[in-house]
């Protein structure tokens, strides 16, 4: 039975993506998603695995989650 | 208090801005204008006899009792259906009225039996109390000749008997059968004399009849023709407490008639504003699983789960419980533990919980079981709106012309809100459904969808873009709605989006199984039909795109301005009882209560400030979440109340998986549920007819709670919330949930003008109460969006990941039914299993025929996750491909079948949409064979022989 995996997280990070391809800052909507329901153990976890298998949107936000917190400290 | 029957004022109230003034054996008496001479006597404080009008049933004047004599009027016309006129001189009192009111009372009475005494009613009898009122001492016309005094009595409901010896053909029962719920069960059959009342074909009894079990012919029906059997074992009620359904989000009040400590009935409500006087077979009736026998009473535990129950005292459970989770924290850290708030606890209680995780385990890892059912609607609303709510009260469907419903029963589902609505439709509003099943509202009696559109399982965002691309590229928008209230901008961003041809009715068809034709006359309804209201269900939420769905839902009545008045507005109709309430009150990882996300540095220093500790910036687990870590090890211990998330989530397997993973799992509960097979520490809880408190409704009601008999396991739930906090080092001391209220209210923006006070005074109370809503909102979004301009959403459709291909070539989508409710665990501890035995599967023809099954065989129904049985029911309500079933039965393990995707924005999981293959099967799976042993070696309490049967 599978836990929390890179891939579990992925495909969510991926699947968040896919519905908001169409907002009009697609990249910094998902990132702003992902920060306000994600803890920050499942973002960590995805940001460590750097061939998550994330779609280029996912990635970009992903990116930008993490620059986020690099300037949070 | 003694017992008193609710006063009753004859005929209904009437809404008029003209007022009439009159005199009434002299008392002069204002009233709206229409209202009756009946009425306004009664208003006086006088009261007319009558036996054939009650206030809330239309007027009928057919026994002519209510006979009166109005100045410069001929005759005596019948109070009950002659309005007041201005200045008009009425008495109601006169040897001439006297005589013919006797006479009428004499007539009636010779054909009923004379056993007053030892009549179950006596005393709480409309004709014994009008026999009095009239004077009747002797009957003149004597027993013989024929009458109806050997008529048998009907037993078949399990709830109420009909014994026709003591009819007297007044027809209330009929009426309100038709009138106030709609299923037109009863008839008058034959003619004067010989007419009785009758449910439906002569051979029928109650229970086969069309008959729902609502209760509403019982409650005015003026003598004990219909009457509980209850009353009938236990006796007449001595005294009665207003408190609110525990059951579904319609949020129906009632009066719990008492006698001593004992429970005798259940009578709605008149001056309930969310039921106005209804009731359900649940509520109504349901309610004996509070007295059986299988509820917890002592706590027990176990320190691992293949041991039996060892039942202890109070003390220490919570002492070991408090040392698990102390021991847990110091060895794995505080986000290793977490908690489940109850959407069928109190407010009160919910709010307790997600305290004692915040501020008690130190960590945001909560969450409700909303989760998994409306948590689309929250994101959804906040998003587009500015509020986790629905945007309408439920009297506002009286003025809706088009009624929207998709994604859900309410006719099962919210049986006492879909009777209103169908008082509507029968006035003459039109109806569209959007549903893969065809539902009993698409077709009831005097009802008919004007479109029924049914789409395949998992395609609710496309059929919403086709409807938006139809008003949109036919000019059917209302733009000044939009500039004034909306953001322009986003609002043309998405009409280009919705415009494109390849969101248009005809190129998606294909996709959604649904004409174009209809597609677009439906949109056209709905955009220029008048007021139109949206209605929602889970059928909407708990899909891969449940929150689009939602947006996609409010960017159409945005759209077409239907929204921020009366007969309008998105409505999100809730499962449970308390489903409003637990959101609101901070049930969920990232939010703090009134919807405030915990990275708000402001809100935190509120409550960081009333709670004297610091609350973590960032969000925490969410169930599934929690559950995928317990997998991995990082997740310890879950303190879950009042839900049975074994039962309730998907993927089964998973979740059993992740709690067998835990080192404490805490269940308070009133029964062993299904999850506390995995448990360590049994709580026993209360039910709500023993506590005190707050439920929320699908409107944003506040309605109190109240205790009608002391808690028989000896807390009420918040009180053992609190102790569990006070184990684990905590300073707590409510003395009482109203302190619990104040608390909420010092924190949260929409109920600063909330206390028990108030609730008590006025009965309930719709959020936003505030300065600016000092007395509650019953409409929201009037003058404005809550968020300032309403926010355009594109919604794209995007297919489900759960295809259907040549090994799971069907769709199974999950629902349920009237007189069971979610998990059964209340529910099927009642009698209420008379009409849902078990859980079936709904199969179309064609597909049955294929696979060689009939109904009433057993099916294995197999999905990737996994593979149950239970009986086949053949029917074309389901279309071709996809087949339906409930999950209200254990045994069933429906959730066993369905699959892990979730909804992309909460996780909510997609319970609407399986791929699965239907094969005949002789009987259970290995899951289920073993699963049920392994429940019943969990279920083992030592020192007794007590293995509940589920
Ligand atoms: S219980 Fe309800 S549905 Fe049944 S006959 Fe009476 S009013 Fe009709
Ligand atoms: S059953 Fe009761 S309500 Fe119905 S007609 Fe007879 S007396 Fe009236
Ligand atoms: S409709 Fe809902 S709230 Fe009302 S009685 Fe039925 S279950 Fe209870
Ligand atoms: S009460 Fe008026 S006619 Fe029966």
């Amino acid at each position: 039975m599978s836990g929390q995996t890179v891939e579990k997280l992925a495909y969510m990070a991926n699947q968040i993506a896919r519905n908001m391809t169409f907002d009009a800052t697609p990249a910094a909507s998902i990132a702003e998603h992902i920060t306000a329901f994600w803890t920050p153990v499942m973002i960590d976890m995805l940001l460590a695995q750097s061939n998550a298998g994330l779609d280029p949107l996912a990635a970009e936000a992903m990116a930008k989650v993490a620059a986020a917190r690099a300037h949070a400290g | 208090m003694g017992y008193e029957r609710q006063a009753d004022f004859g005929t209904p109230e009437v809404r008029s801005d003209q007022e009439v003034t009159c005199f009434i054996d002299g008392r002069e008496v204002s009233v709206p204008a229409g209202t009756t001479v009946m009425r306004a006597a009664a208003l006086t404080g006088g009261s007319i006899p009558k036996l054939c009008a009650t206030d809330n049933l239309r007027q009928f004047g057919s026994c002519r009792l209510c006979l009166v004599e109005i100045d410069g009027m001929r005759g005596t016309p019948a109070s009950c259906t002659t309005p007041v006129a201005e200045g008009m001189k009425v008495h109601t009192q006169t040897p001439r009225l006297q005589k013919l009111r006797k006479g009428v009372m004499e007539l009636y009475i010779s054909d009923h039996p004379l056993d007053c005494l030892t009549c179950s009613a006596n005393n709480d009898c409309e004709l014994q109390d009008q026999a009095a009122a009239v004077g009747l001492r002797d009957v003149r016309f004597g027993y013989e000749g024929e009458n109806h005094l050997g008529a048998p009595t009907d037993t078949s409901n399990p709830y109420f008997d009909f014994d026709p010896s003591k009819c007297i053909v007044c027809s209330r029962c009929v009426r309100a059968c038709d009138e106030v719920q709609g299923t037109f069960a009863l008839t008058i059959e034959g003619r004067g004399f010989g007419s009785k009342v009758s449910a439906g074909l002569a051979s029928d009894d109650y229970f086969s009849s069309e008959c729902v079990s609502c209760g509403a012919c019982v409650q005015a029906c003026p003598t004990a023709t219909l009457q509980e059997k209850a009353v009938k074992e236990i006796g007449k009620p001595e005294r009665a407490v207003v408190t609110t359904c525990a059951y579904c989000g319609v949020g129906c009040t009632f009066r719990a008639e008492m006698r001593g400590e004992q429970l005798v009935r259940m009578v709605p409500w008149k001056d309930g504003k969310a039921n106005r006087g209804h009731s359900c077979v649940k509520g109504r009736f349901a309610w004996g699983y509070a007295q059986h026998q299988e509820r917890i009473l002592s706590p027990m535990i176990r320190e691992s789960i293949d041991q039996p129950w060892r039942e202890v005292n109070w003390e220490e459970a919570l002492t070991y419980t408090a040392n698990e989770i102390n021991r847990i924290r110091d060895q794995y850290g505080r986000n290793a533990l977490g908690g489940i708030t109850s959407s069928r606890c109190t407010n009160e209680e919910t709010f307790l919980v997600q305290k004692l995780i915040r501020a008690g385990f130190g960590t945001n890892n909560v969450d409700t079981c909303a989760r998994v059912c409306h948590s689309p609607t929250g994101y959804g609303l906040k998003t587009t709106f500015g509020t986790s709510a629905g945007t309408q009260d439920f009297d506002s469907v009286e003025d809706s012309d088009v009624v929207l419903v998709i994604g859900a029963n309410p006719t099962d589902g919210h049986p006492v809100f879909a009777s209103r609505m169908k008082r509507r439709l029968r006035q003459g509003a039109k109806l569209i459904v959007i549903d893969p099943r065809r539902t009993d509202l698409v077709r009831s009696p005097h009802i008919a969808a004007d479109y029924h559109l049914p789409l395949r399982p998992g395609t609710n965002v496309a059929v919403l873009t086709a409807l938006a691309h139809v008003i949109v590229t036919e000019g059917l928008a209302d733009e000044a709605f939009i500039r004034e209230r909306c953001d322009w901008d986003e609002y043309q961003h998405w009409a280009e989006f919705v415009s494109a041809e390849r969101n248009s009715p005809e190129f998606l068809a294909p996709v959604t199984g649904v004409e174009a034709d209809a597609i677009r006359g439906a949109a056209r309804l709905y955009a220029s039909g008048g007021n139109g209201a949206i209605y929602y269900g889970l059928g909407v939420t708990e899909h891969s795109q449940g929150s689009s769905t939602v947006m996609a839902i409010a960017n159409l009545a945005m759209a077409t301005g239907n929204i921020g008045r009366r007969g309008v507005g998105v409505n999100p109709l809730r499962g449970q009882n308390n489903v409003q309430g637990a959101c609101d009150m901070g049930s969920f990882p990232h939010e703090l209560s009134g919807y405030r996300h915990v990275s708000d540095a402001a809100t935190r220093a509120l409550f960081e400030a009333e709670w004297g500790v610091a609350i973590d910036p960032e969000p925490g687990l969410r169930i599934p979440n929690m559950l995928d870590a317990a997998t991995d090890g990082t997740f310890k211990a879950i303190y879950i109340q009042g839900e049975d998330i074994l039962q309730s989530d998907p993927d089964t397997k998973h979740v059993a998986a992740g709690l067998a993973a835990m080192e404490c799992v805490i269940v308070h509960d009133l029964f062993l549920n299904e999850t506390a097979n995995y448990a360590h520490v049994f709580l026993p809880g209360s039910t709500f007819l023993e506590k005190n408190g707050t439920f929320t409704n699908a409107e944003r009601r506040i309605q109190p709670v109240r205790k009608v008999m002391e808690p028989i396991n000896g807390y009420e739930d918040w009180q053992v919330t609190q102790e569990l906090a006070r184990a684990i080092g905590l300073d707590w001391n409510y003395t009482h949930p109203s302190e619990i209220m104040d608390e909420i209210a010092r924190l949260t923006p929409t109920f600063t003008g909330v206390n028990y006070k108030r609730l008590d005074a006025e009965g309930s109370l719709q959020w936003p109460v505030n300065d600016k809503a000092p007395d509650g909102s019953p409409i929201m979004h009037v003058d404005g969006f809550v968020r300032g301009r309403g926010k355009f959403v594109v919604t794209d459709y995007v297919p489900t990941d759960e295809r259907t291909g040549p090994r799971f070539p069907l769709l199974l989508t999950t629902g349920r039914i009237l007189s069971q409710y979610n998990v059964g665990a209340q529910t099927r501890r009642t009698a209420n299993s008379v009409w849902h035995e078990e859980d079936l599967l709904e199969i179309h023809p064609t597909d049955a025929e294929n696979r060689g099954v009939k109904s009433g065989d057993w099916v294995r129904l197999a999905s990737r996750s996994g593979e149950t049985t239970l009986r086949a029911h053949v029917t074309d309500r389901v279309a071709p491909g996809v087949v339906y079933t409930t999950f209200h039965h254990p045994a069933t393990q429906a959730n066993v079948v369905t699959t892990d995707y979730s909804d992309w924005a909460t996780n909510c999981p997609e319970y609407k949409v399986t791929a699965v293959q239907i094969t005949p099967s002789n009987g259970p799976s290995d899951w289920q064979e073993d699963y049920e042993a392994q429940a019943t070696l969990s279920r083992r309490i030592e020192g007794t022989a007590m293995e509940p049967a589920e």
